[in-house]
């Protein structure tokens, strides 16, 4: 909270965050590094805001900030609404590069229309805008895709702030799978259970999530559409049934079964047809992940000796032959391919500590993303820019996200229960 | 003859007889269970004495039902072998006796890779026992990883006492 009350745009970003009415969770942003790349950006709130249930641009600012490539400038004492308003003069001096300016209209049915603009403060022009009806309880959704309209106009890159995020959470005895807004606000049980659940994993079109519950006794893989709830058991074979992941296309899980003797990898048709083995191995194989192209896995093995990151081809007959990418330590688990098949994301152990890490697929250069003590289960956003990851903190599990740089890094933190296993999910089919 | 079938009879009185067999009980008599039955009887414990199952029985080492580990590894250390292989001879005596071999691990680490380190823990123990004369379907393998830790501190102690493979006997 010091280092984070030193960033020179904090007061803004506290005052940002007291009009910002907490539902389900806290936000705390430590942010070290790396200013000089930062995008300075004006955001004014929108005129009528403060009848809003909801602030809309202390979600905008919250997403920027998050991502770690905007550094927000001051806009206390002035308030333009609209482009007519804008006296492009009085943001340059403040060192804004971009603004954000915008109005609301409350409705007697309920519903809010919003408009928004973003101008760009050097070259004295509009970028782009947006004008919505949405009902109240749309407006954090709305504001979030204002976000991913300033953050792809400005860097260029998709926007994730619309996405959602699934992860475990215990809470006394009780395990809930639950869903939320990648900012984790929103959180909604998709399903719980006395027995633990761990391994979640969103389909391509993120309509349904796959995971292992031990409610039976034992591991088995279940599938759940998340909007209905309904579930199928799509691996429940003798033997432990874990760590499912869909191929790229949707069709297939990979899924990891002890049926055949020590933990190995197979593949199975979504509706739990067509089984069939991938990789053959006297050791443990596991957690794996597929490349964007679906042709080829990483995963997780200690054929050598010591747990480590391999990759092999996807064939029609069950493989031994694979191919090692990881070398730095004893220690490196949990794979994760990036979006774009050039590097993936892992767990490193050295010095006692396990932390998120990041490894380039052809030069193999590796970089430590975290300093904690305990990280777990890293996942890439959707637009590889962000890892989303789980650590311990007091003995608690706490959602975190780490930028692709090792930059900034951010605490979604819950006021109760104990999160693990978080996965981001695919970005919105509809945008 | 007249001892053997008290010991027959206490048996019976333990809390695993009531899903035991004549044949099965005589075994116990005969092998592992001799010397503490034996000895019971003539301490003249077989009346207070009776609860004393070989399995149950804190002296023998058939009471101990936990094998421990290094970190990371599946190895069954020496100083475990005993214990595994006593079991594995009273499954090859009882042979409607059954386990469940329940595999652990500390917190530390990936949940999935646990999982898979904990089945190979639960497996290594069910290796020995098979390979000492029990059979493969007395045996069942399987792992909690570390979702289930009898202790819940966060320090090298508790770490050492969840890297554990359990050894439960059905209908105890």
């Amino acid at each position: 909270m010091l280092i984070f009350l030193r960033h020179p745009s904090c007061w803004l970003w506290v005052m940002l965050l007291l009009l910002c009415k907490p539902l389900h969770a806290a936000l705390d942003i430590e942010i070290f590094g790396g200013g000089a790349t930062q995008i300075p950006i004006a955001i004014t709130p929108f005129a009528a805001e403060e009848r809003l249930p909801q602030s809309i641009t202390s979600i905008v600012a919250a997403d920027l900030q998050r991502s770690g490539l905007f550094k927000l400038v001051d806009s206390t004492g002035l308030a333009p609404h609209s482009p007519a308003g804008v006296v492009y003069a009085d943001w340059a001096n403040r060192g804004a590069n971009a603004l954000v300016v915008g109005k609301t209209t409350l409705f007697p049915d309920g519903q809010i229309e919003i408009r928004f603009y973003l101008m760009d403060v050097a070259k004295r022009v509009q970028l782009t805008s947006l004008a919505t009806l949405v009902p109240a309880a749309q407006l954090r959704a709305a504001a979030h895709r204002i976000a991913d309209i300033v953050f792809e106009a400005l860097t260029g890159n998709v926007g994730v702030f619309s996405t959602r995020i699934a992860y475990v959470m215990k809470q006394g005895e009780k395990y809930a799978l639950q869903v939320a807004d990648a900012d984790g606000f929103n959180a909604q049980t998709v399903v719980e259970y006395s027995e633990p659940i761990i391994s979640p994993a969103w389909s391509p079109d993120g309509s349904e999530i796959a995971y292992v519950s031990f409610e039976n006794k034992k591991p088995i893989v279940y599938v759940q559409t998340v909007a209905t709830g309904a579930r199928r058991a799509v691996a429940n074979f003798k033997g432990s049934n874990s760590a499912p992941v869909w191929s790229p296309d949707g069709r297939k899980l990979a899924v990891v079964l002890t049926t055949q003797g020590n933990s190995q990898i197979f593949l199975i048709n979504a509706d739990g047809s067509g089984l069939q083995r991938l990789t053959r191995s006297a050791g443990i194989d596991t957690e794996p992940s597929f490349s964007p192209d679906g042709r080829s896995i990483i995963f997780t093995s200690d054929r050598g000796g010591s747990p480590q990151i391999y990759r092999m081809a996807i064939t029609e007959t069950a493989s031994g032959f694979a191919e090692r990418l990881t070398f730095e330590g004893s220690y490196n688990v949990s794979p994760d391919f990036s979006k774009d098949g050039k590097s993936f994301t892992f767990i490193h152990r050295h010095n006692n500590q396990f932390n998120v890490a990041v490894q380039d697929i052809e030069t193999r250069q590796m970089q430590i993303l975290t300093k904690s003590q305990l990280d777990e289960s890293p996942s890439f956003a959707p637009n590889d820019m962000m890892i989303l990851y789980a650590t311990e903190i007091g003995g608690r599990g706490i959602l975190s996200a780490v930028s692709r740089d090792g930059q900034t890094r951010q605490q979604l933190t819950t006021q109760t229960g104990n999160i693990r296993e978080p996965v981001w999910g695919p970005l919105p089919r509809l945008k | 003859m007249k001892k053997i079938f008290s010991v027959f009879m206490i048996c019976l009185l333990s809390a695993c007889a009531g899903q035991k067999t004549q044949p099965t009980a005589e075994v116990v008599e005969r092998s592992i269970g001799a010397d503490e039955n034996a000895a019971a009887a003539a301490s003249g414990l077989a009346s207070d004495g009776a609860t004393f199952h070989p399995l149950q029985d804190p002296n023998n080492i058939l009471s101990q039902r936990s094998v421990y580990y290094d970190y990371d590894s599946y190895t069954v250390k020496n100083e475990y072998r005993e214990l595994v292989l006593a079991h594995a001879r009273y499954l090859r005596d009882n042979p409607n006796a059954s386990v469940l071999l329940q595999g652990n691990t500390d917190e530390r680490g990936s949940r999935e890779y646990n999982l898979a380190l904990g089945q190979r823990r639960a497996d290594n123990v069910k290796n020995m026992m098979t390979l000492a004369g029990a059979r493969d379907a007395q045996i069942e393998s399987v792992s909690l990883g570390e979702e289930k830790p009898r202790v819940m501190s966060h320090d090298e102690s508790s770490w050492a006492e969840n890297r554990r493979a359990d050894i439960l006997y059905h209908g105890e």
